[in-house]
């Protein structure tokens, strides 16, 4: 496959730095600074790194919550058609038996399904958006050119990496700017 | 944070003085009010009492629970809130002298059981003499506060020792009593449940009843806490300790028990429900039927409903001018729901509200509330020699 060719001549700048307090202080700086197109990456979680970086969306949050809500009216929904319908035309028919002489649509006999099909929606479109909304699965990634990263990023190291599609980055000048944070090592990332 | 952490740096702000003066007043004119009612009627005042007397016993039962557990669990969320608990369960005692009233004056104006001539009618109730009857309520009453008051005097006792210490290394006690402790104290706290609450009813049963006490017991307590943190942060010393992060670990805490109670109510109606026995029914008929409906359906969403949607966002659990009010919401739910379960009894289901049923719950709060706040003015707001406590404070590792 012909890849295409790449806008920047490389594609960002990453600091390592040598402790979670350190990213996190780091990336706070680099975002106060009017960085916006940044990423931090950890062995570890960290509380407040997202905020940190300007990257605390809730697209994921949004996403679970519609689909708990989608699976709880197609769950009770489900339920009331089963066990409230007695067939149209012979297609799409429920079973609509007096059960101990309760009412059709006994909503309490429907909750525990209704629960259940909550639970389920929700917990699958939480697994499905975490991964759709990050890009995956993607098979190449520029942050891998760098030696230090693919040793370290997922034991020890905490990087930050600036990129070149930053409006306010300036190969030159990000450099310095990482350096002064004191990060233990800065690398040019090629695409 | 300071570098040095020393008992003198985490004294309870004057405020707490205040209002301990301010509950003792409300306490004292509710406490009246009730003793005075009694003459008009002592069979009112002990049926309001009862429902003051559980409710509060629970507050601070469920306090103590927390407290075995944080115990066992570890984490900074109770390195924060553990004089909070420990303020709370240490009112025990006080309780235990309140129930002496309903122990030994009380009962045959409460309980079916108790009274001679309705046992004399009943066959069912003479079968279950042996357990329900006045010398065992009372021996077992005994034996609860007994137990609660030992495991507390333990836990209590051991963290004021450890405030003498510093760099004293981690005590191994605690762990040591909390683990059984908290095993006993279930079963504890499922008998007096079942004695003080579900024998007002001594036909019926449900095996899930102990474990609904609980629940609503650790649902109040958590309200209390996370009250009590929004208003001790405030002010000096505790001001730029109880951060964000904690309010939102101890709401997503009260949050998790928002939904047990759910599930535990939900439980007990819906194979209650499916079973549609008469021996179980009435319990539910009589509290679905005219004005204790519209208290059910109150339940229903004020403490569920509401607080569950409110209580998904994780700005309003962070935020205390929008987590103390919900905390605040459910300690009256509570309440409703402990009468709902309670006062359809005393008048064979008709619904009677009496003004007594608020003066003796004030009276009593009133009263309990100066205690607690007695306990939590005489320590260290943090328990600053915990070996734990440096690590807790840092500005990560919360949880």
């Amino acid at each position: 496959m012909q890849a295409s060719t790449p806008s920047t001549p490389i594609y960002g700048v990453m600091a390592e730095f040598r402790s979670a307090d350190a990213l996190l202080e780091a990336g706070g700086r680099a975002y106060r600074e009017g960085y916006r197109v940044l990423d931090a990456f950890s062995p570890i979680p960290i509380h407040g790194m997202a905020e940190a970086i300007g990257q605390a969306d809730k697209k994921v949050q949004r996403a679970v919550l519609a689909g708990g809500l989608a699976g709880m009216a197609g769950g009770f929904g489900l339920c009331t058609w089963t066990s409230t319908t007695e067939g149209i035309g012979g297609i799409m028919s429920g079973y609509a038996l007096n059960v101990g002489g309760r009412p059709l649509l006994s909503w309490p006999a429907f909750i525990v399904p209704t629960f259940e099909t909550t639970i389920l929606f929700a917990a699958i479109t939480a697994v499905v958006s975490m991964i759709a909304f990050n890009g995956l699965p993607l098979p190449y990634h520029p942050v891998f050119n760098v030696e230090r990263f693919r040793d370290h990023a997922s034991q020890d190291g905490f990087f930050l990496c600036i990129e070149a599609a930053d409006p306010k980055f300036d190969a030159e000048g990000t450099r310095a700017f990482l350096q002064g944070l004191g990060a233990r090592e800065v690398n040019d990332v090629a695409h | 944070m300071s570098e040095r952490l020393t008992t003198a740096s985490f004294e309870a702000p004057a405020g707490v003085d205040n209002a301990r003066s301010r509950a003792m007043v409300v306490g004292a004119i509710g406490l009246i009010a009730t003793i005075a009612g009694a003459f008009g009627s002592s069979t009112q005042f002990f049926q309001s009492y009862l429902v003051a007397f559980v409710y509060w016993t629970g507050v601070a039962l469920g306090c103590l629970g927390l407290l075995m557990v944080q115990h066992l669990s570890g984490g900074a969320w109770g390195l924060m809130i553990r004089r909070i608990l420990e303020a709370s369960a240490k009112t025990i005692p006080l309780m235990f002298v309140l129930f002496l009233p309903i122990a030994f004056a009380g009962l045959p104006a409460l309980y079916e059981w108790a009274r001679p001539d309705v046992v004399a009618g009943d066959a069912m109730l003479q079968r279950k003499a042996p357990y329900l009857n006045a010398t065992g309520f009372i021996a077992r009453g005994i034996g609860y506060f007994a137990i609660w008051s030992l495991m507390t005097y333990l836990l209590t006792k051991w963290s004021q020792d450890q405030d003498g210490r510093p760099g004293a290394p981690y005590d191994k006690r605690f762990g040591k009593v909390s683990g059984p402790g908290l095993v006993v104290f279930g079963l504890t706290c499922t008998f007096a449940a079942v004695d003080w609450v579900m024998s007002l009813a001594p036909h019926w049963f449900s095996t899930i009843f102990g474990f609904l006490f609980i629940g609503g017991a650790g649902l109040a307590a958590l309200a209390l806490v996370i009250t009590t943190m929004a208003q001790l942060s405030k002010t000096s010393p505790m001001s730029g300790v109880f951060e964000q992060k904690h309010f939102h670990d101890l709401g997503k805490l009260m949050f998790a028990f928002v939904m047990l109670y759910a599930y535990f109510s939900f439980s007990q109606f819906l194979i209650i429900w499916s079973a549609n026995l008469p021996e179980e029914l009435p319990w539910y008929l009589t509290r679905l039927t005219g004005p204790w409906k519209v208290i059910a359906l109150l339940l229903v969403f004020g403490h569920f409903v509401l607080p569950f949607s409110l209580l998904l966002s994780a700005d309003v659990k962070q935020n205390t001018k929008t987590v103390v009010p919900i905390a605040l919401l459910l300690m009256v739910m509570r309440a409703v729901d402990l009468y709902w379960q309670m006062a359809p009894q005393y008048h064979h289901g008709a619904f009677h509200f009496h003004w007594m049923d608020v003066t003796a719950f004030v009276g009593v709060g009133g009263l309990w509330v100066a205690a607690y706040l007695h306990f939590l003015k005489g320590r260290p707001l943090l328990p600053v020699n915990d070996p734990y406590l440096r690590e807790a404070l840092a500005s990560h590792g919360s949880h």
